[in-house]
């Protein structure tokens, strides 16, 4: 069972939270300009790592937020937890992420695993 | 790929085995990356029926010990979509005719398989689904509620539960089959025609030339091959990652539980996707139970416990009697899924790689169908009648084939 840190209410079970699939993926931003190809790789193609990966899950039974985890998939093991899009893949903070569980501070692992 | 009969006739497998384990030879007309059913199934049907025996089949860990041991052993043909019937119909026929194919007792049983429906929308689609089967040729009855109950008296067809049995699809010809008889078949067959089966050896990479694959990186060195086919099932994603190849693919995990040997109460396959799971009864007499797959991806051949949980409480609502019973052992395979619960099943930008992923929670029903489709495409160079709509330019042109509705989490 995992145990997911919750920016917002803290470490909650699994069974509270809904998973969103890879984490910051951007609305295209000139939507109409997409070709095919593009269009395609928006909608479809997605990271699937055995090894860490940022993902969203939604705290559908607690505060009804959602937040960014970075995640082992191979043993599972939460690292943490930040405010959505806090820290967009490839590019620059979009300001400061509050969360407590926050992977790019130097805090020992809160998040559990099974 | 021209035909070219292996050098030599191989040593038959030392007494008792019922495969040689070789050394890998430095080049091949065709690597088989994966020794599941599909692997197994695509080196037997490159030797036996296009006569390329040049073939070695590569495997991480040991022969069928990933998904192919994990399945839950059930197959049927009755999907929505005609490209869906015809490549699943396709395995269910070659299924009818493999134990004398492959000249041993598979423990084929065609004790059918019901899908629930739980509400007036399930029925609508199951109706639907029946209508669509028969078109295309494949057995197909929409079964009331009271005759659902006559084929499996310890359902509860009562009102009163969370979930009601307003009926069910049956498709008679369904059934299952022993997974491990099934892959130690295709393996003894592929290796009496010639072809290597080399356990214990991982693909880290391709060997490539432009944008030609000519070969792959393993832990035991590199092989050479004309053509790589890929069944490698959750785990195909690490390999086409090496080449900057993204694929439509989440991998999930998928569990399954089994109880001890029970007294015989079940004599069919009964499914529910609304309620996540799916039961039969194997010969012996364990119950085995299918689940969901679990939501977030995973490599780790384990999921939650919070699945087993649901899949457990659906099954006692459904059969009280399986109150009586008790979970012997869960476990969990990794499974890739596609976004439209289809296939992806074919040639890549890559010249001489083939793919075939993207079966989910359903690859194995597909196993001989499958393996004849890939067979045939390695072989000719391109796709298969069947596999052209399991292209992976369907996810661009926008020509999905979806099957959420047929396979849902319980395929």
């Amino acid at each position: 069972m995992l145990l997911i840190p919750c920016p917002w209410c803290g470490p909650r079970d699994e069974r509270e939270f809904r998973y969103g699939g890879q984490a910051h993926i951007a609305y295209p931003a000139d939507p109409s300009a997409l070709g095919d190809e593009a269009w395609a790789d928006y909608l479809f193609m997605r990271d699937n790592p055995a090894g860490r990966h940022a993902e969203r899950w939604f705290h559908g039974s607690g505060c009804r937020a959602w937040c960014d985890v970075e995640r082992d998939t191979v043993d599972y093991t939460v690292t943490g937890s930040c405010t959505t899009g806090a820290h967009p893949a490839g590019g620059p903070d979009t300001g400061p992420c509050t969360s407590p569980y926050c992977v790019r501070r130097a805090v020992p692992s809160t998040g559990g695993t099974r | 790929m021209p035909a070219l009969p292996a050098a030599e006739p191989p040593a038959p497998p030392p007494h008792g085995r019922l495969w040689r384990s070789p050394e890998p030879r430095p080049a091949y007309d065709v690597l088989v990356v994966g020794s599941g059913g599909h692997g197994l199934a695509t080196a037997y049907y490159l030797a036996a029926e296009h006569g390329i025996a040049d073939v070695a089949v590569l495997e991480r860990g040991w022969l069928a010990g990933g998904n192919m041991a994990r399945n839950t052993a059930i197959i049927r043909s009755n999907y929505l979509w005609d490209a869906s019937a015809g490549i699943y119909e396709h395995a269910l026929t070659l299924w009818e005719g493999l134990e004398d194919a492959l000249g041993r007792d598979l423990h084929f049983s065609q004790r059918g398989v019901l899908n629930l429906a739980h509400s007036t929308h399930d029925v609508r689609e199951s109706v639907r689904r029946v209508n669509a089967n028969r078109l295309n040729g494949i057995d197909a009855e929409w079964l009331g509620p009271d005759e659902v109950a006559k084929l499996v008296p310890i359902l509860d067809t009562g009102a009163h539960t969370r979930h009601p049995v307003l009926g069910a699809t049956y498709q008679p010809r369904a059934g299952i089959a022993d997974h491990d008889l099934v892959a130690w078949g295709f393996a003894a067959e592929a290796d009496r025609l010639g072809v290597d089966l080399v356990q214990g050896c991982e693909v880290t990479g391709f060997l490539r030339s432009g944008g030609k694959v000519r070969g792959v990186r393993t832990t035991r060195g590199d092989i050479a091959a004309g053509a790589v086919a890929l069944c490698a099932a959750g785990r195909t994603s690490v390999l086409t990652e090496t080449l900057g190849m993204r694929l439509p693919l989440q991998s999930h995990p998928l569990q399954a539980l089994v109880t001890p040997l029970l007294e015989p109460v079940l004599d069919t396959v009964v499914m529910s996707n609304a309620v996540h799971v799916y039961v039969s009864q194997a010969p012996k007499g364990e119950l085995v139970l299918g689940a969901g797959i679990d939501g977030y991806n995973g490599y780790g051949q384990r999921g939650s416990p919070r699945t087993v949980e649901d899949q457990i409480a659906a099954a006692v609502e459904l059969y009280p009697v399986f109150a009586h019973a008790e979970a012997l052992r869960t476990w969990a395979g990794t499974v890739d899924v596609a976004p439209d619960a289809s296939p992806v099943i074919g040639p890549t930008p890559f010249e001489g790689l083939y793919i075939n992923c993207g079966w989910g929670t359903g690859g194995y029903k597909a196993t001989p169908g499958v393996g004849h489709v890939l067979a045939d495409t390695v072989a000719n160079g391109r796709p298969h009648p069947l596999a052209e709509p399991f292209g992976l330019e369907r996810f661009t042109t926008g020509a999905l084939v979806d099957e959420h509705g047929a396979a849902a989490v319980a395929h």
